[in-house]
Protein backbone atom coordinates (compact mmCIF):
# COMPACT_ATOMS: atom_id res chain seq x y z
CA UNK A 1 0.00 0.00 0.00
CA UNK A 2 1.64 3.27 -0.71
CA UNK A 3 1.88 6.25 1.97
CA UNK A 4 -1.17 7.94 1.30
CA UNK A 5 -3.38 5.16 1.18
CA UNK A 6 -2.01 3.94 4.38
CA UNK A 7 -2.69 7.37 6.04
CA UNK A 8 -6.08 7.72 4.69
CA UNK A 9 -6.76 4.01 6.26
CA UNK A 10 -5.03 4.47 9.97
CA UNK A 11 -6.99 7.86 9.81
CA UNK A 12 -10.38 7.28 8.82
CA UNK A 13 -10.06 10.89 6.99
CA UNK A 14 -11.00 12.36 3.74
CA UNK A 15 -9.10 14.95 2.97
CA UNK A 16 -11.08 16.30 0.17
CA UNK A 17 -13.83 17.70 2.75
CA UNK A 18 -11.24 20.26 4.09
CA UNK A 19 -12.48 23.58 2.85
CA UNK A 20 -9.10 25.44 4.50
CA UNK A 21 -10.47 27.92 6.88
CA UNK A 22 -7.75 26.95 9.35
CA UNK A 23 -9.59 27.04 12.57
CA UNK A 24 -7.80 23.65 13.37
CA UNK A 25 -4.40 25.52 12.84
CA UNK A 26 -5.59 28.61 15.09
CA UNK A 27 -7.04 26.17 17.93
CA UNK A 28 -3.87 24.11 17.90
CA UNK A 29 -1.67 24.69 21.14
CA UNK A 30 1.24 23.19 19.78
CA UNK A 31 0.79 25.63 16.76
CA UNK A 32 4.54 27.62 17.38
CA UNK A 33 6.02 24.23 17.44
CA UNK A 34 4.96 22.52 14.32
CA UNK A 35 6.95 22.87 11.20
CA UNK A 36 3.64 21.83 8.64
CA UNK A 37 0.25 23.50 10.90
CA UNK A 38 -2.75 21.17 10.96
CA UNK A 39 -4.29 22.85 8.20
CA UNK A 40 -0.96 22.18 6.33
CA UNK A 41 -1.32 18.56 7.28
CA UNK A 42 -4.49 18.07 5.00
CA UNK A 43 -2.98 19.61 1.87
CA UNK A 44 0.16 17.34 1.93
CA UNK A 45 -2.09 14.59 2.06
CA UNK A 46 -3.93 15.83 -0.34
CA UNK A 47 -1.08 16.14 -2.42
CA UNK A 48 -0.01 13.13 -1.81
CA UNK A 49 3.39 14.22 -0.11
CA UNK A 50 3.03 11.57 3.10
CA UNK A 51 6.88 11.45 3.04
CA UNK A 52 7.49 15.26 3.99
CA UNK A 53 5.03 14.76 7.26
CA UNK A 54 6.66 11.12 8.68
CA UNK A 55 10.04 13.37 8.48
CA UNK A 56 7.97 16.62 10.18
CA UNK A 57 8.48 17.46 13.75
CA UNK A 58 4.72 18.05 13.94
CA UNK A 59 3.98 14.32 13.61
CA UNK A 60 5.66 14.38 17.50
CA UNK A 61 3.98 17.95 18.63
CA UNK A 62 0.72 16.91 18.20
CA UNK A 63 -1.11 17.01 22.22
CA UNK A 64 -3.98 14.81 21.34
CA UNK A 65 -6.55 17.62 22.55
CA UNK A 66 -8.80 17.11 20.43
CA UNK A 67 -9.34 21.30 19.99
CA UNK A 68 -8.84 20.55 16.00
CA UNK A 69 -11.07 17.98 15.78
CA UNK A 70 -13.61 19.66 18.22
CA UNK A 71 -14.03 22.77 16.47
CA UNK A 72 -13.47 21.07 12.51
CA UNK A 73 -16.31 23.04 10.66
CA UNK A 74 -16.38 20.33 8.12
CA UNK A 75 -15.30 17.32 10.38
CA UNK A 76 -12.24 16.59 8.54
CA UNK A 77 -10.26 15.68 11.88
CA UNK A 78 -7.24 17.02 11.39
CA UNK A 79 -5.61 15.15 14.52
CA UNK A 80 -6.33 11.95 13.27
CA UNK A 81 -3.82 12.87 10.45
CA UNK A 82 -1.11 13.60 12.46
CA UNK A 83 -1.41 11.02 14.31
CA UNK A 84 -1.72 8.59 11.85
CA UNK A 85 1.44 10.17 10.23
CA UNK A 86 3.21 8.94 13.62
CA UNK A 87 1.69 5.75 13.74
CA UNK A 88 3.72 4.89 10.40
CA UNK A 89 6.48 5.95 11.68
CA UNK A 90 5.96 4.32 15.33
CA UNK A 91 4.89 0.89 13.26
CA UNK A 92 8.57 -0.02 12.19
CA UNK A 93 11.11 -0.88 13.90
CA UNK A 94 13.65 2.12 15.17
CA UNK A 95 11.85 4.91 14.39
CA UNK A 96 9.57 5.10 17.46
CA UNK A 97 10.07 8.34 19.89
CA UNK A 98 11.15 7.00 23.04
CA UNK A 99 12.75 4.10 24.09
CA UNK A 100 12.71 2.26 26.84
CA UNK A 101 16.40 2.99 27.62
CA UNK A 102 15.44 6.84 28.06
CA UNK A 103 12.96 6.25 30.70
CA UNK A 104 15.14 5.80 34.47
CA UNK A 105 16.35 9.43 33.57
CA UNK A 106 12.83 10.85 32.69
CA UNK A 107 11.49 9.49 35.87
CA UNK A 108 10.50 12.20 39.40
CA UNK A 109 8.74 10.57 42.46
CA UNK A 110 5.56 12.52 41.68
CA UNK A 111 5.17 11.47 38.13
CA UNK A 112 1.86 9.39 37.40
CA UNK A 113 1.60 5.76 36.05
CA UNK A 114 -1.14 7.45 33.55
CA UNK A 115 1.94 9.76 31.80
CA UNK A 116 4.24 6.95 31.58
CA UNK A 117 0.96 4.61 29.86
CA UNK A 118 0.15 7.26 27.66
CA UNK A 119 3.85 8.25 26.33
CA UNK A 120 4.46 4.52 26.06
CA UNK A 121 1.04 4.41 23.62
CA UNK A 122 1.97 7.52 21.85
CA UNK A 123 5.99 7.38 21.24
CA UNK A 124 5.79 3.66 20.59
CA UNK A 125 4.55 0.52 20.04
CA UNK B 1 -27.61 2.79 43.85
CA UNK B 2 -24.85 0.47 42.51
CA UNK B 3 -22.11 1.22 39.89
CA UNK B 4 -19.19 -0.70 38.55
CA UNK B 5 -16.25 1.04 38.76
CA UNK B 6 -13.00 1.14 37.10
CA UNK B 7 -10.35 3.03 39.34
CA UNK B 8 -7.29 2.64 37.16
CA UNK B 9 -3.83 2.50 36.55
CA UNK B 10 -2.56 5.77 38.85
CA UNK B 11 -5.69 5.72 41.42
CA UNK B 12 -3.78 3.04 42.96
CA UNK B 13 -0.75 4.84 43.12
CA UNK B 14 0.03 8.63 42.90
CA UNK B 15 -3.26 9.43 42.24
CA UNK B 16 -4.86 7.52 45.92
CA UNK B 17 -6.29 10.93 46.87
CA UNK B 18 -8.88 11.03 44.09
CA UNK B 19 -9.64 7.31 44.34
CA UNK B 20 -9.77 6.95 48.53
CA UNK B 21 -11.94 10.42 48.77
CA UNK B 22 -14.31 9.72 45.95
CA UNK B 23 -14.98 6.08 47.47
CA UNK B 24 -15.43 7.52 50.52
CA UNK B 25 -18.18 10.27 49.55
CA UNK B 26 -19.81 7.90 46.86
CA UNK B 27 -20.94 5.92 50.85
CA UNK B 28 -21.60 9.32 52.16
CA UNK B 29 -23.80 10.41 49.28
CA UNK B 30 -25.58 7.05 49.35
CA UNK B 31 -24.29 5.36 46.07
CA UNK B 32 -21.90 2.11 45.94
CA UNK B 33 -18.73 1.62 43.62
CA UNK B 34 -18.32 -2.20 43.45
CA UNK B 35 -14.65 -2.37 41.97
CA UNK B 36 -14.65 -4.68 38.79
CA UNK B 37 -12.18 -7.50 39.40
CA UNK B 38 -9.48 -8.04 36.96
CA UNK B 39 -9.60 -4.55 35.43
CA UNK B 40 -7.05 -3.96 33.28
CA UNK B 41 -5.22 -0.37 32.50
CA UNK B 42 -7.09 1.55 29.86
CA UNK B 43 -3.71 2.73 28.46
CA UNK B 44 -4.28 6.31 29.23
CA UNK B 45 -4.62 7.84 25.52
CA UNK B 46 -7.74 6.46 23.18
CA UNK B 47 -6.14 4.72 19.83
CA UNK B 48 -6.77 6.95 17.06
CA UNK B 49 -5.76 4.81 14.37
CA UNK B 50 -9.24 3.64 12.78
CA UNK B 51 -7.57 0.08 12.50
CA UNK B 52 -6.34 -0.12 16.05
CA UNK B 53 -8.07 -3.50 18.11
CA UNK B 54 -5.37 -4.70 20.47
CA UNK B 55 -5.63 -1.93 22.72
CA UNK B 56 -8.46 -1.20 22.90
CA UNK B 57 -9.42 -4.74 24.28
CA UNK B 58 -8.92 -3.60 28.12
CA UNK B 59 -11.73 -1.27 27.89
CA UNK B 60 -13.90 -3.54 26.00
CA UNK B 61 -13.54 -6.59 28.75
CA UNK B 62 -14.22 -3.34 31.49
CA UNK B 63 -17.05 -2.72 29.39
CA UNK B 64 -18.22 -6.05 28.83
CA UNK B 65 -17.89 -6.98 32.32
CA UNK B 66 -20.24 -3.89 33.60
CA UNK B 67 -22.85 -5.39 31.15
CA UNK B 68 -22.75 -8.42 32.35
CA UNK B 69 -23.24 -6.95 35.88
CA UNK B 70 -26.35 -5.00 34.69
CA UNK B 71 -24.47 -1.81 35.58
CA UNK B 72 -23.23 1.45 34.18
CA UNK B 73 -19.41 2.10 34.79
CA UNK B 74 -18.20 4.65 36.65
CA UNK B 75 -14.06 6.03 36.06
CA UNK B 76 -13.02 9.18 38.44
CA UNK B 77 -9.65 9.53 36.25
CA UNK B 78 -10.25 11.82 33.26
CA UNK B 79 -7.97 9.86 31.02
CA UNK B 80 -10.44 6.76 32.03
CA UNK B 81 -13.45 7.83 31.27
CA UNK B 82 -12.43 9.09 27.87
CA UNK B 83 -11.04 5.74 26.90
CA UNK B 84 -13.68 3.98 28.09
CA UNK B 85 -16.74 6.31 26.70
CA UNK B 86 -14.81 6.29 23.17
CA UNK B 87 -14.01 2.71 22.81
CA UNK B 88 -17.57 1.92 23.85
CA UNK B 89 -19.11 4.41 21.09
CA UNK B 90 -16.89 2.74 18.76
CA UNK B 91 -18.33 -0.92 20.06
CA UNK B 92 -21.83 0.22 19.57
CA UNK B 93 -21.16 2.53 16.27
CA UNK B 94 -18.49 1.02 14.17
CA UNK B 95 -19.55 -2.66 12.70
CA UNK B 96 -15.81 -3.89 11.93
CA UNK B 97 -14.13 -2.53 15.49
CA UNK B 98 -17.65 -4.66 16.35
CA UNK B 99 -17.07 -8.12 15.00
CA UNK B 100 -13.17 -8.21 15.06
CA UNK B 101 -12.99 -7.14 19.14
CA UNK B 102 -15.90 -9.54 19.69
CA UNK B 103 -13.87 -12.18 18.19
CA UNK B 104 -11.27 -12.06 20.33
CA UNK B 105 -13.64 -11.57 23.11
CA UNK B 106 -15.32 -15.27 22.65
CA UNK B 107 -18.44 -14.15 24.49
CA UNK B 108 -21.64 -15.83 24.99
CA UNK B 109 -23.41 -12.80 23.68
CA UNK B 110 -21.41 -10.36 21.22
CA UNK B 111 -21.05 -6.78 23.49
CA UNK B 112 -22.02 -4.08 21.19
CA UNK B 113 -21.61 -0.91 23.44
CA UNK B 114 -24.42 -1.65 25.98
CA UNK B 115 -23.43 -0.45 28.88
CA UNK B 116 -23.34 3.40 30.37
CA UNK B 117 -20.10 5.39 30.47
CA UNK B 118 -20.45 7.70 33.28
CA UNK B 119 -17.60 10.24 35.06
CA UNK B 120 -18.14 10.25 38.97
CA UNK B 121 -19.01 14.17 37.82
CA UNK B 122 -22.26 13.18 36.21
CA UNK B 123 -23.14 10.83 39.00
CA UNK B 124 -23.03 14.05 41.23
CA UNK B 125 -24.87 16.07 38.61
CA UNK B 126 -27.18 13.95 37.05
CA UNK B 127 -28.66 11.02 40.05
CA UNK B 128 -26.97 12.67 43.36
CA UNK B 129 -28.20 16.62 41.93
CA UNK B 130 -26.29 19.44 42.80
CA UNK B 131 -29.18 20.61 44.96
CA UNK B 132 -29.36 17.76 47.00
CA UNK B 133 -25.00 17.44 47.55
CA UNK B 134 -25.30 21.59 48.81
CA UNK B 135 -27.89 19.92 51.43
CA UNK B 136 -25.55 17.49 52.56
CA UNK B 137 -22.37 19.89 53.02
CA UNK B 138 -21.60 19.81 56.44
CA UNK B 139 -18.14 22.50 55.74
CA UNK B 140 -19.20 24.74 53.54
CA UNK B 141 -16.27 25.94 51.67
CA UNK B 142 -17.31 29.70 51.86
CA UNK B 143 -14.50 32.44 51.12
CA UNK B 144 -12.46 30.09 48.76
CA UNK B 145 -12.21 31.07 45.03
CA UNK B 146 -11.91 28.00 42.89
CA UNK B 147 -10.95 27.91 38.78
CA UNK B 148 -12.37 24.72 37.27
CA UNK B 149 -9.32 23.17 35.26
CA UNK B 150 -11.35 20.95 32.70
CA UNK B 151 -8.54 20.24 30.31
CA UNK B 152 -9.38 18.56 27.47
CA UNK B 153 -10.13 14.79 27.83
CA UNK B 154 -13.76 15.04 29.94
CA UNK B 155 -14.79 17.38 26.82
CA UNK B 156 -13.33 16.66 23.44
CA UNK B 157 -14.86 15.50 21.21
CA UNK B 158 -17.58 16.58 21.92
CA UNK B 159 -19.64 14.66 19.68
CA UNK B 160 -18.41 11.42 22.10
CA UNK B 161 -17.68 12.37 25.12
CA UNK B 162 -21.16 14.43 25.97
CA UNK B 163 -19.67 15.57 29.10
CA UNK B 164 -21.30 19.41 29.26
CA UNK B 165 -20.98 22.22 26.47
CA UNK B 166 -17.17 21.68 25.28
CA UNK B 167 -15.86 25.53 24.67
CA UNK B 168 -18.51 26.79 27.81
CA UNK B 169 -18.71 23.79 30.42
CA UNK B 170 -20.27 24.33 34.06
CA UNK B 171 -20.55 21.23 35.71
CA UNK B 172 -17.39 21.89 37.95
CA UNK B 173 -18.61 25.51 38.12
CA UNK B 174 -22.06 23.98 39.63
CA UNK B 175 -19.79 21.97 41.55
CA UNK B 176 -17.81 24.28 43.13
CA UNK B 177 -20.95 26.19 44.17
CA UNK B 178 -22.65 23.42 45.80
CA UNK B 179 -19.96 23.38 48.25
CA UNK B 180 -20.19 26.48 49.20
CA UNK B 181 -17.12 28.13 47.58
CA UNK B 182 -17.15 30.66 44.56
CA UNK B 183 -16.19 29.13 41.05
CA UNK B 184 -13.49 31.54 39.22
CA UNK B 185 -14.26 31.75 35.88
CA UNK B 186 -11.40 32.06 33.63
CA UNK B 187 -10.32 31.53 29.94
CA UNK B 188 -7.88 29.14 29.65
CA UNK B 189 -9.76 26.43 31.71
CA UNK B 190 -10.48 24.26 28.88
CA UNK B 191 -6.96 24.55 27.29
CA UNK B 192 -4.50 21.37 27.20
CA UNK B 193 -1.75 21.04 29.97
CA UNK B 194 0.29 19.21 27.44
CA UNK B 195 -0.57 16.04 28.93
CA UNK B 196 2.27 13.16 27.81
CA UNK B 197 4.16 15.67 26.31
CA UNK B 198 6.05 16.50 29.18
CA UNK B 199 7.81 13.07 29.54
CA UNK B 200 10.14 14.64 27.30
CA UNK B 201 9.62 18.38 26.38
CA UNK B 202 9.15 19.50 29.35
CA UNK B 203 9.73 22.83 28.17
CA UNK B 204 6.66 23.22 26.45
CA UNK B 205 4.90 21.31 28.72
CA UNK B 206 5.77 24.20 31.32
CA UNK B 207 4.83 26.93 28.99
CA UNK B 208 1.26 25.35 28.27
CA UNK B 209 0.83 25.16 32.09
CA UNK B 210 2.11 28.90 32.74
CA UNK B 211 0.03 30.56 30.52
CA UNK B 212 -3.27 28.11 32.35
CA UNK B 213 -2.64 29.03 35.72
CA UNK B 214 -1.19 32.71 35.49
CA UNK B 215 -4.93 33.32 34.10
CA UNK B 216 -6.33 31.46 36.93
CA UNK B 217 -3.93 33.59 38.73
CA UNK B 218 -5.45 36.43 37.42
CA UNK B 219 -8.96 36.01 38.22
CA UNK B 220 -7.70 35.32 42.12
CA UNK B 221 -8.41 31.87 41.82
CA UNK B 222 -6.76 30.20 44.97
CA UNK B 223 -6.68 26.83 43.48
CA UNK B 224 -7.56 25.03 40.86
CA UNK B 225 -9.32 22.06 40.87
CA UNK B 226 -8.91 18.85 38.28
CA UNK B 227 -10.19 15.11 37.78
CA UNK B 228 -6.88 14.58 35.96
CA UNK B 229 -3.61 13.15 37.55
CA UNK B 230 -1.90 13.85 34.84
CA UNK B 231 -2.92 17.79 34.23
CA UNK B 232 -2.49 17.38 38.13
CA UNK B 233 1.00 16.26 37.66
CA UNK B 234 2.00 18.70 34.67
CA UNK B 235 0.08 21.78 36.29
CA UNK B 236 1.58 21.40 39.91
CA UNK B 237 5.27 21.03 38.69
CA UNK B 238 4.56 24.53 37.02
CA UNK B 239 3.19 26.35 39.40
CA UNK B 240 2.90 27.03 43.04
CA UNK B 241 -0.65 27.19 42.35
CA UNK B 242 -2.10 24.29 44.80
CA UNK B 243 -3.80 22.20 42.21
CA UNK B 244 -6.49 19.31 44.05
CA UNK B 245 -8.77 16.95 43.18
CA UNK B 246 -12.42 17.62 42.87
CA UNK B 247 -12.86 13.88 45.42
CA UNK B 248 -10.47 16.28 48.27
CA UNK B 249 -12.57 19.57 47.93
CA UNK B 250 -15.78 17.09 47.82
CA UNK B 251 -14.50 15.43 50.94
CA UNK B 252 -13.31 18.60 52.98
CA UNK B 253 -17.09 19.92 52.20
CA UNK B 254 -18.76 16.29 53.65
CA UNK B 255 -16.92 16.43 56.48
CA UNK B 256 -14.95 13.54 55.92
CA UNK B 257 -10.93 14.97 55.15
CA UNK B 258 -10.31 17.83 57.57
CA UNK B 259 -10.26 21.43 56.04
CA UNK B 260 -7.29 22.41 54.22
CA UNK B 261 -6.55 26.37 54.44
Amino acid sequence: MNKVDEIKQISGVNPLKCMKCGKCSASCPSFNEMDIKPHQFVTYVVNDDVEALANSKSAWKCLSCFACIERCPRNVQPGKLIDAARQILIRQRGQEGLSADEIPALLDEDMPQQLLMSAFRKYRR
Amino acid sequence: MKYSYFPGCTLRNKAKNLDDYARACAEKLGFCLEELTDWQCCGGVYPLGADEIASKLPSVRALNAAKEKGQDLVAVCSACYHVLKRVNDDMANVSDMQTRANNYMALSEPYTGETKVLHYLEVLRDVVGFDNLKKQVVNPLTGRKIGAYYGCLLLRPSSVMAFDDPENPTILEDFIRALGAEPVVYPYRNECCGGYISIKEKEQAGALCEKITQSAAGYQADCLVTACPLCKYNLSKNSDLPIVYFTELLAEALGIKEVQE
